[in-house]
């Protein structure tokens, strides 16, 4: 079985004096969220789409879901975890004491503020991670990457060309994915950015599926301005 | 939902655009298959009208395709169902006028976006359910196929009933589609196609005769007659048709010119002659051809012949492929797996 994991459990501190989670910000009339949960509507493999969000913010979240989508069995909004691993974690949870969790049992986590997702993204997220077990959503570097250890001086300059810019989904077979963060000690999930770095530091092979410049993340108050422009909302707001 | 939308900007340039559809009371349809038709092409090499293309760009191109349901609130479909997508789109209902000739109708890829969509809404009188295993590349060009059996069923009610040869003049997409259509819905009329290329005529091998236009018989004489041609050959192939056909023969015209055609008038009233245009197809076109899908496996078997060139389309870049590759063949349809 598939299932869509939604991750909604940004507070936005970074979408400046906005008092509430970037994901709940309206484009078009209609909250993020809500763009982003309907494309995974749009994809029948899904058997449940699972939105997690804090626990505070559960209500408001089924109310607009029921407000702009309606009564729709297909989707569960359940508690994020302190950090985005242990919400993964959540969902992999509630996948086992809802349906069955085996070893071909696939999640594909999305960020909940990237509503330009396309279907094609999605379906060959669902492909990679049933044939490679996991894959990561990339788009080349445009940007010369520049590492600093210090925060001072470069460390390092990476070859453009080997650099890629990490998107969402990211997408696992989730009995796996949950075997290798359990064995992981503390220290090294303090440093994990992410769920695909779980596995990579592992050593497992993560896939690499094309994303799109467009599949942009909501994060700062700029990035809301061309969300909107793209969808050639007028800026009156 | 945020729809993602691939655009002609201006000939040979495609751009993308995002528009919000909601899940409502229309059907949302996944684009699988979509075929290139001439009309996509002659605004993709900026061969319309300049005034034309100012005012109809950008806009998606493609009025030929099927795809999978994702939403139907009516129940109607079930998501996964496969069907054709109808591109004319009927803003009123006429007793005697037909959908695809009401001037108040939308057309897909001409008077709104075509098909080159992320995802397409559509009404959902709109679909026509597939049968299983249906060659999904055939499928993609139901539209010009009903065209076709748009025109044929026409001409049924006009023509008067002897009918014992058909002439088609062409040797292209539409002759092929018309004449082994023409042979399949009159059992027991001869089928005569007249083209310019031997080798093309070799294709139809459910005709019972085919001609090079230049070679006709001069005492050769047909009962009706279907020209398929367009374009700067439509002249010649008129003047063929009327100077073969027995009086009070119908003609069909089906072949699209940008130019006026002169024809012999003369002769028309000479003969009798009955002429009748066709374009385009309505919602009972597109369901007799999927009924006819069902009840002749061979129809969908003869139709793999004229695919031409499959392009995966992942890209900018691949769509501009599919478009040049079409530019190139001599004869087919190109076929577009559209996973954007």
């Amino acid at each position: 079985m598939v299932f869509s994991v939604i991750l909604a459990g940004g507070t936005g501190n970074r979408m400046g004096n906005t008092d509430k989670p970037k994901q709940f910000l309206t484009i078009k009339d209609k909250p993020i969220i809500i763009h982003t949960i309907e494309k995974f509507l749009a994809q029948p493999k899904f058997e449940k789409i699972i939105v997690l969000t804090p626990q505070m913010w559960i209500d408001h979240t089924n109310r607009i879901i029921s407000k702009y989508i309606g009564e729709c069995k297909k989707i569960a909004v359940i508690s994020g975890g302190d950090t985005r691993n242990e919400t993964i974690m959540n969902s992999i949870n509630y996948i086992e004491e809802n349906y069955t969790l085996d070893d071909d049992t696939i999640i594909v986590t999305h960020d909940s503020v990237r509503p330009f997702v396309t279907h094609r993204i999605i379906e060959e997220n669902i492909a990679a991670a049933q044939t490679f077990g996991a894959c990561d959503t990339v788009i080349p570097a445009t940007d010369t990457i520049v590492e600093s250890v210090n925060g001072n001086v470069i460390s390092s300059i990476p070859e453009r060309k080997n650099m890629y810019q990490g998107q969402t989904p990211q997408s696992f077979k989730a009995k796996q994915l949950r075997e290798i963060y359990n064995s992981l000690t503390d220290s090294e999930r303090d440093i994990l950015t992410d769920a695909a770095k779980i596995l990579v530091m592992k050593g497992y092979d993560v896939k690499l599926v094309q994303g799109e410049t467009y599949n942009i993340k909501i994060t700062y108050p700029y990035d809301l301005k061309i969300a909107k422009s793209l969808l050639e909302e007028e800026e009156n707001d | 939902m945020i729809n993602t939308i691939y655009r002609l900007s201006s000939p040979r340039r495609f751009e993308i655009d995002f528009e919000d559809i909601s899940f409502s009371e229309n059907c949302i349809v996944r684009p699988t298959h979509l075929s290139i038709c001439n009309a996509d092409q002659r605004y993709y090499q900026g061969t319309r009208d300049a005034k034309v293309l100012k005012e109809k760009l950008p806009m998606a191109l493609i009025h030929e395709g099927v795809g999978e349901v994702v939403y139907d609130k009516s129940g109607t479909f079930k998501p996964g169902d496969k069907v054709v997508m109808i591109p004319n789109a009927p803003t009123e209902y006429d007793d005697i006028i037909a959908e695809n000739y009401l001037e108040s109708s939308k057309f897909c890829a001409s008077s709104k976006d075509g098909f080159m969509q992320e995802f397409v809404e559509l009404p959902k009188d709109r679909l026509v359910k597939l049968p299983q295993n249906m060659n999904l590349d055939v499928a993609a060009f139901t539209e010009i196929v009903s065209v076709s059996v748009h025109a044929i069923s026409r001409f049924d009610k006009i023509a008067h009933s002897k009918r014992e040869t058909i002439g088609v003049w062409g040797d292209g997409n539409l002759a092929f589609i018309t004449s082994l259509f023409l042979k399949k819905m009159f059992k027991n009329i001869k089928i005569y196609v007249f083209g310019i290329s031997r080798d093309k005529l070799s294709d139809f091998s459910f005709a019972d005769e085919t001609f090079l236009t230049t070679e006709i018989p001069e005492a050769l004489r047909i009962d009706h007659a279907f020209e398929c041609v367009g374009a700067n050959g439509s002249p010649v192939a008129i003047e063929q048709i009327i100077k073969h056909i027995y009086p009070e023969g119908t003609i069909a015209i089906m072949g699209v010119s940008e130019y006026p055609v002169p024809i012999n008038t003369r002769m028309i009233l000479e003969k009798g002659l009955r002429m009748f245009g066709t374009s385009r197809s309505g919602k009972a076109d597109f369901e007799k051809t999927v009924e006819m899908y069902k009840a002749h496996p061979d129809i969908v078997r003869y139709l793999t012949h004229i695919i031409g060139n499959v392009v995966e389309v992942k890209t900018f870049a691949d769509m501009k492929k599919a478009f040049e590759l079409d530019t190139r063949k001599a004869f087919g349809k190109t076929v577009m797996h559209w996973n954007l």
